[in-house]
């Protein structure tokens, strides 16, 4: 399928909106701030107005945070924003991309930057006057959650040991949060993989090119994507293989926001590491569906809250975590139902959208507050840091109870 | 294809229907999962669980009413499911909605008469279980309906006017919601309702404006988080009964009644998969044995020896009427029944009449068994013979055949399971 066709099926989409307003009751945005009117108005209404080459009237898109829930919540399979995303890109293009958009949605040079001089990079990220030069420079806000670096990249940990040799290959997509932030996630995740029998295999990896496209820099995102696409397509062209990641935006990128968004259903190295791409935690799930789960569960007398973010969602597959959690002996789980943490990637840290954010976030964080639960558990790295930002309680990826739970 | 998951009943569709089924079932301890490719129609409608509204004329008493509409129309949905289990599926959502997710927030009524309650636009519409928020509407004493500019939708004005047609003393009020945003529809308000400060600054305000009235109508925006609190402050500050109006779409206590049943089907233990469309169904013989649904990367396969069919009418889109005049169940392909033949009128005059068409649905038999398909059972909107718009009757349909639909299941499989082997 070409690029216009791709787009067209996406843009055609919005002949099925009935008005319902369904995913007005869900945008979380909009709910918060007057600057966003709404999916509705801004996709299938707005889109009719956005035509070709001329240029768009609309700017109010750039407030869309691209969680994706109205698409989810949608009885009419449109897809909103999905449109929205699209429009983003069109207007970035008309309008001229910030400096700012340019330099955070890189985490690959950010992290090779930050990684060698981790110790002064985390202090002055954490300095006041730094943020608030870089506020004014720069526009990311000065509150806004930046992780630390962790000094060391876990791709240099996985290089240095070999998985135990198994009939059953799989192949690891940490993405760059583990890679330069939380490499003791991504080896949680390999421990349990290998615990449940799994040769694991990491290749030379780069990120996924969503922070780009979320700024609706598209063609760098495409360039990004395809590279990853490329490194990882080799290894499962067995036709058995999976490519399984904890990065749950990064993985929903490779599932399917890159096909839809960028235009590149038709690349078959794409296509092929799209559809054998697994998300931890729905793997984990269906081996346990099929009795191939190692369930030597010890108890965690905890009491955690779980929120599943926007983007574990957007692969519409439930919640596979909750399933797992009931596995742990002793363990009490509140789900949380709030719908968004606010950050969406990197919306949050933009100046102009932080105190949104935060807005989007608050009946999450009261209700992690009135939980009682110590930790919360979290598939998506920048929601976890920007859960921990607002309630001050620790957040972990849902593989790190059931790495505690096997006592590894 | 992805991989696949093994449920022991699947439900399509998470609407009332589905949904009742669904925790139902999980109740009874089955594993079940919904998977639904949007939320349905609850956010859409009044919130108020409408059994039987008019038959064609206004109903007084939906239990006695029922009775009549069994013994004229036998492929009518009621006619299958008999007026014991309505009122037995009624019973069990007035207790799932009390120790539900809203503390205090009740329904109130049942089979023995209708509520007479304002719509929008000032008509009085017959609702057998209602909300508490929504009771004091029933009634003939003064009422002043309370309108604000944000919600454009809503006219208090017309609303008045009409309910003093129809000989209620009504007089409207129009006034600003301190910090409300010029296009505000009813999700934003609520939330403002959710806030105490300007919830008590409102009333200050509509206290200067009231008179004598008995009464006093809003649009129906008390609150998301806790409505019982916000109402009967609302009626504590005004120091009368305050009652609740259903506006357009989107509906604050259609969005409650979706959490009331989406919260005691996770309590229930059951998994719910959102944004998830079937796109198809594996047969072998006369059982579905798997459905296949759209997820990011590829489909899921969902196996279960049980299928729940929730997916809705025509509204929703499963059963569709193609440019052709072929009729259709997009969701399973299951055979239809109450399509016109060729020939016969599909469709009458007046545009709110009584199409032959809007009958038509998925065909069942007593047990709400699909034809040919002896493990899909047909809830809600899917299911022929009847015309809940003109009814009133869709909330009744959808609960009763919810909560039949898990009784069939759970006591098929007691008995497959006490049967000797």
């Amino acid at each position: 399928m070409t690029e216009t066709g791709l787009q067209d099926l996406v843009r055609g989409s919005l002949d099925h909106c009935v008005k319902c307003t369904i995913c007005e009751t869900a945008c979380p945005v909009s709910n918060v701030t007057p600057l966003f009117p709404g999916p509705k108005y801004v996709g299938p209404q707005a889109e009719r107005f956005r035509v070709g080459d001329e240029p768009s009237v609309e700017w109010s898109v750039d407030y869309c945070s691209g969680c994706g829930i109205c698409t989810q919540v949608c009885p009419q399979e449109v897809k909103i924003a999905e449109i929205n995303a699209h429009a983003r890109g069109k207007l970035k293009r008309q309008e001229g991309v910030p400096l700012r958009d340019r330099i955070i949605t890189r985490p690959t040079v950010l992290g090779r930057l930050g990684t060698p001089v981790a110790p002064v990079a985390n202090l002055a990220l954490r300095l006041r006057p730094a943020r608030i030069l870089a506020e004014k420079l720069l526009s990311v806000h000065r509150d806004a959650p930046v992780p630390k670096f962790a000094g060391h990249r876990f791709s240099r940990w996985a290089r240095k040991r070999t998985s135990p040799k198994s009939e059953r290959r799989i192949v690891y997509f940490h993405g760059c949060g583990t890679e330069y932030y939380e490499p003791w996630e991504g080896q949680k995740v390999v421990a349990v993989l290998e615990h449940n029998g799994y040769e694991v295999e990491v290749p030379k990896q780069d990120c996924c090119g969503l922070p780009l496209q979320s700024s609706g820099l598209f063609d760098d995102a495409r360039k990004v994507v395809l590279r990853l696409a490329r490194a990882l397509a080799p290894y499962v062209r067995d036709g058995n293989t999976i490519i399984v990641g904890n990065a749950t935006s990064c993985t929903l990128m490779l599932k399917r926001e890159a096909r839809e968004i960028l235009g590149l259903e038709d690349d078959p190295d794409l296509k092929l590491v799209s559809e054998r791409t697994y998300d931890i935690c729905e793997l984990l799930d269906e081996l346990h569906d099929r009795g191939e789960l190692r369930t030597d569960f010890q108890p965690v007398p905890e009491t955690i809250a779980y929120h599943a973010p926007c983007q574990q969602q957007g692969h519409w597959i439930g919640k596979p975590a909750l399933e797992l959690f009931r596995l742990i002996p002793e363990l009490e789980v509140r789900e949380m139902t709030a719908r968004c943490c606010g950050i969406a990637g990197t919306y949050g840290l933009k100046a102009e959208k932080y105190e949104i954010a935060m807005d989007v976030g608050r009946p999450l964080f009261e209700q992690v507050g009135a939980s009682g639960a110590t930790t919360v558990a979290c598939d998506s790295e920048t929601c976890r840091w920007q859960i921990t930002h607002a309630t001050d309680r620790p957040s972990v990826h849902p593989i790190d109870l059931l790495h505690r739970a096997y006592g590894l | 294809m992805r991989g696949e998951l093994h449920f022991d009943v699947v439900v399509i569709g998470v609407g009332t229907a589905g949904l009742t089924a669904g925790t139902r079932l999980a109740e009874g301890g089955a594993r079940v999962c919904v998977v639904a490719k949007g939320v349905g129609s609850t956010h859409l409608a009044p919130g108020t669980i409408d059994v039987l509204g008019y038959g064609p004329d206004r109903v007084e008493q939906p239990a006695r009413a029922l009775q009549e509409l069994i013994a004229a129309q036998p492929e009518h949905p009621y006619s299958l499911l008999g007026a014991e289990r309505v009122e037995e599926a009624l019973e069990w959502f007035r207790a799932t909605a009390a120790g539900g997710p809203f503390e205090g927030y009740t329904y109130l009524g049942g089979l023995d008469r209708n509520h007479l309650l304002p719509t929008a636009v000032g008509v009085l519409r017959p609702s057998a279980l209602i909300p508490e928020t929504m009771a004091a509407g029933d009634g003939e004493s003064r009422v002043c309906v309370v309108g604000t500019p944000p919600l454009r939708d809503f006219h208090a004005s017309l609303c008045a006017a009409n309910l003093f047609q129809a000989g209620v003393p009504a007089r409207s009020v129009q006034l600003k919601v301190e910090g409300q945003r010029a296009d505000a529809n009813a999700l934003g308000l609520a939330r403002t309702f959710d806030d105490a400060q300007r919830r008590a600054a409102f009333c200050a305000d509509l206290s200067l404006h009231l008179r004598g009235e008995d009464r006093v109508g809003l649009p129906a925006v008390l609150g998301l988080d806790d409505p019982h609190g916000v109402w009967r402050d609302l009626e504590h500050r005004l120091g009368r009964p305050v009652f609740e109006i259903p506006t357009l779409p989107p509906s604050v206590p259609g969005m409650r009644l979706f959490e009331i049943l989406r919260s005691a089907f996770r309590r229930a233990g059951g998994r719910l998969v959102l944004g998830s469309e079937v796109v198809a169904a594996e047969r072998s013989d006369a059982r579905v044995t798997a459905v296949r649904a759209r997820a990011a990367g590829g489909e899921m396969r969902y196996v279960a020896p049980w299928i729940v069919l929730a997916s809705g009418g025509f509204a929703s889109g499963a059963i569709e009427l193609d440019s052709r005049w072929v009729t259709s169940d997009r969701v399973l392909g299951l055979p239809l029944h109450g399509v016109p033949e060729a020939g016969q009128p599909r469709f009458v005059e007046p545009y709110l009449g009584d199409h032959p068409m809007a009958r038509a649905g998925v065909a069942v038999d007593g047990e709400l068994r699909a034809e040919g398909c002896e493990n899909v059972l047909v809830v809600g909107a899917s299911l022929p013979g009847a015309e809940p718009w003109r009814e009133g009757s869709g909330e009744g349909i959808a609960l009763a055949s919810g909560f039949r639909a898990a009784e069939v299941v759970l006591s098929s499989e007691r008995a497959a399971a006490e049967a000797p082997a």
